[in-house]
C-alpha cells in the first residue's frame, strides 16, 4: 500500500504549529490518514515517522495503543458502527442489540462485512447513556437504537 | 418551602441557535470574561478560590487551589489543559454542554487561561464526540473572527489560542497525567506524581488540567460572584476542620432503570432517591432499585438502603463508595443480577487498564475471568474471597499502582462483595448460569 497523499501531508504540516514538539502531531496524523484510506499502512507510519522526525517505532507505539487504528491488513469498511456494552446500555439491552447486529451482518466484532460497508466494533461507555442502548457510526452518536430501525440510522449518517 | 431551582448550566439548552456566538452574546455572553480582564489575574484567582468550586471530573479538588500552586515566578510558557474526554460510565453531562452550549465552556476556558497565564489551551476531546467536536471548531472559528480569541482579546494585553486535540478511544486519557501523554503523541501511559502537572505538566512546562464542567461553572462564577455560588450546595461540615463543603449547581447524569433518564441540573447535595423519584420518573416498570452506581461506575454501589445519602462530596464515601465521582448515577432494578453488573465493571477495566501496573493490568483481567466462571455456573464460594483479596491490593490506596483506575476497578468489586454478597452465593451455591447473552470474541 502506498504512503500518504498529498492532501493527507498538507494536513499532517498544518497542525505542526500548534504544539512545541513534533511528536504531539502523532494522533492527528493518525486520525487523518485513517480517515482518508480507512487504515493506517505501515507505509504511512514510516511517513509521517519522517514528518514528525520519529523513529517509525515511536509512531507505531502510539498507533497500536489505541485499538483504534487498522494496520492495512484490516482496513475499516464504509461505516464503522460502534456497539456500546458498558452498564448503563447493558441495563438496557446493549448486549442483545450487538448480538442482533453481529448476527444480522453475518459477522464477530471487529470484522467487517465482505462488501466492505460496515465494520462492527464494541465500544465502551459512549457517553450517551441517556439514550441508552446506543452506537456510534464513525464518529456520529445514534440514541436509543434497535436491531429493527438499524439500516434507517445508517442511512442517517452516510 | 424552598423556591425551584434555576438552571445556571443549562439555562440555554433548547433554545434556537444556542450555539452560535450571537446567540450567547445576546444572552449577556462573554461579559463575564471583559470582567476578568479587567482585573488583575490573580484575582480571577481568588473569586473562583473563595467561590469553593471543586473539580467536577471526579476528583473534586478545589480549582482556585489548583491554580495557585502553578509556579509565580516561572518564564513560561504554561498550559491548560481541557479534559473534555468524559469516558466515566454513566456520565454524558460534557457532551451535552459541548453540543448544546459550547460558548460557555470556551468563555470560562479563556478566563481559566487568563487566571493561569497560559498562553495556549487545549481541549482534548474523545473521538467519540464527533458533533461536540465540530461545534467546537465552528464556536472557535466565530471567536477568532470576533476577536475574543487570538491576539489582544477584547483589547487587552492578553492572547490566547485554544487548539482542539482528538483522543482515540481510551479511558485512560481522562486521567490527567495519561492525558499530557496523549497530547504529546505517546501512549498514555500515566505519570508517577510528583512532580505535579503543576510544576511539569505538557512538555514539561507548568500545566493545570480542568474539567469542562468545572470551566463552564468559571464562567458563571465570574459573572455572578463567589457568594452567589456559595449560595448553592451544601456549606462546610464546621465540626470537620478538612471539609470543604460541596458548592454550586451540579449536572447530574441518571441512566440505567429508570422511567426518563436524562441530565437534571440541580444543586450538590441532593439525594439518589430524589433524584430518580423527582426527576428521573422513578424505577421503570414500577420495580424497586437493588443498587444505584452514585458517581460513574468507579464509584462502586448504594444499597436500596442507602438512598438517601447526599449526593455531594462528602456523602457517597460516608456509605462506603469511593466518593462523588462525576455524579453520574446509574440505576439497577431488583430483577437485575449483581453478578452480571459487576462483571460489566470488572470487563470493563480490564479492557481500559493501560498495562502500565502489574497489580491493575492482571488483577483486573483475573477479577473477569472469575466472574466469567461464575456466570457460567462454575463459581466456588472461595471465589469471593479471591476477589475480595484481589480488589484490596490494586490501586493507589493500598499503594501498589500509579494511577487511580485499578482504585476504581476496585471499589465496585468491594461494594458489591459486601452490600451484596447474597446475589453472589445464590448464584454460586445454585450453580445457575447467567442469562445475559454476551457474544464469544467479544473482547
Amino acid at each position: 500500500m502506498s504512503g500518504l497523499s498529498d492532501q493527507a501531508r498538507a494536513k499532517i504540516n498544518e497542525y505542526l504549529p500548534r504544539y512545541p514538539s513534533k511528536q504531539a502531531v502523532t494522533l492527528p496524523a493518525l486520525h487523518i490518514v485513517q480517515e482518508e484510506t480507512r487504515c493506517v499502512s505501515h507505509a504511512a507510519v514510516e511517513q509521517i515517522a519522517k514528518i514528525l522526525d520519529l523513529s517509525p517505532a515511536q509512531v507505531h507505539d502510539t498507533a497500536s495503543f489505541y485499538g483504534f487504528f487498522r494496520s492495512e491488513d484490516r482496513p475499516l469498511g464504509r461505516q464503522r458502527v460502534w456497539v456500546c456494552r458498558s452498564l448503563p446500555c447493558m441495563l438496557r439491552g446493549g448486549e442483545e442489540l450487538l448480538a442482533a447486529l453481529a448476527q444480522r451482518w453475518n459477522i464477530l466484532p471487529g470484522q467487517t462485512t465482505s462488501d466492505g460497508q460496515i465494520t462492527l466494533e464494541v465500544a465502551e461507555c459512549l457517553g450517551a447513556c441517556d439514550g441508552a442502548p446506543c452506537i456510534l457510526i464513525n464518529d456520529e452518536l445514534s440514541l436509543h437504537v434497535d436491531a429493527e430501525t438499524i439500516d434507517q440510522r445508517l442511512e442517517e449518517r452516510p | 418551602m424552598t423556591t425551584p431551582f434555576e438552571p445556571v448550566l443549562l439555562k440555554r439548552l433548547g433554545k434556537p441557535d444556542s450555539v452560535t456566538l450571537a446567540s450567547y452574546r445576546r444572552d449577556g455572553g462573554y461579559q463575564a470574561l471583559a470582567k476578568a480582564l479587567a482585573m488583575p489575574r490573580t484575582r480571577v484567582i481568588d473569586i473562583v478560590r473563595e467561590s469553593g468550586l471543586r473539580g467536577r471530573g471526579g476528583a473534586g479538588f478545589p480549582c482556585g487551589v489548583k491554580w495557585g500552586f502553578l509556579p509565580e515566578d516561572h518564564s513560561g510558557p504554561i498550559y491548560l489543559c481541557v479534559n473534555g474526554d468524559e469516558s466515566e460510565p454513566g456520565t454524558f453531562n460534557n457532551r451535552i454542554l459541548l453540543e448544546e452550549d459550547p460558548h460557555q465552556v470556551l468563555e470560562g476556558i479563556i478566563i481559566g487561561s487568563y487566571a493561569t497565564r497560559a498562553q495556549v489551551a487545549y481541549l482534548y476531546l474523545r473521538y467519540e464526540y464527533g458533533r461536540s467536536y465540530r461545534v467546537l471548531e465552528s464556536a472557535i472559528a466565530e471567536l477568532y473572527d470576533a476577536g475574543l480569541l487570538g491576539k489582544n482579546i477584547l483589547g487587552s494585553e492578553y492572547s490566547l489560542d485554544i487548539y482542539l486535540h482528538r483522543g482515540a478511544g481510551a479511558y485512560i486519557c481522562g486521567e490527567e497525567t495519561g492525558l499530557i501523554e496523549s497530547l504529546e503523541g505517546k501512549r498514555a501511559w500515566p505519570r508517577i506524581k510528583p512532580p505535579f502537572p503543576a510544576v511539569e505538566g505538557a512538555f514539561r512546562k507548568p500545566t493545570v488540567i480542568n474539567n469542562v464542567e468545572t470551566l463552564a461553572c468559571v464562567t458563571h462564577i465570574l459573572a455572578r460572584g463567589a457568594d452567589w455560588f456559595k449560595t448553592m450546595g451544601v456549606p462546610k461540615d464546621p465540626a470537620n476542620p478538612r471539609d470543604l463543603g460541596s458548592y454550586g449547581p451540579k449536572l447530574y447524569c441518571v441512566s440505567g432503570h429508570v422511567e426518563k433518564p436524562g441530565l437534571f441540573e440541580l444543586p450538590l447535595g441532593i439525594t439518589a432517591r430524589e433524584l430518580i423519584d423527582h426527576h428521573a420518573g422513578g424505577v421503570w416498570k414500577g420495580r424497586q432499585a437493588k443498587a444505584v452506581v452514585p458517581g460513574g461506575i468507579s464509584m462502586g454501589f448504594l444499597s436500596a438502603s442507602e438512598l438517601d445519602t447526599p449526593l455531594d462530596f462528602a456523602g457517597p464515601g460516608r456509605v462506603g463508595c469511593l466518593g462523588l465521582g462525576t455524579a453520574a448515577l446509574i440505576v439497577i432494578d431488583d430483577q437485575t443480577s449483581m453478578v452480571d453488573v459487576l462483571y460489566n465493571t470488572c470487563r470493563f477495566f480490564a479492557h481500559e487498564s493501560c498495562g502500565q501496573c502489574t497489580p491493575c493490568r492482571e488483577g483486573t483481567a483475573w477479577s473477569t475471568k472469575i466472574l466469567e466462571r461464575i456466570r457460567a455456573g462454575h463459581g466456588q464460594l472461595r471465589d469471593l474471597d479471591l476477589l475480595m483479596e484481589i480488589a484490596q491490593s490494586m490501586g493507589t490506596i493500598p499503594g501498589t499502582t500509579i494511577c487511580g483506575l485499578a482504585d476504581g476497578a476496585a471499589w465496585p468489586m468491594k461494594n458489591a462483595l459486601t452490600k451484596f454478597r447474597a446475589d453472589f452465593e445464590d448464584h454460586i451455591q445454585s450453580g445457575k448460569k447467567s442469562s445475559t447473552r454476551t457474544l464469544v470474541g467479544a473482547h
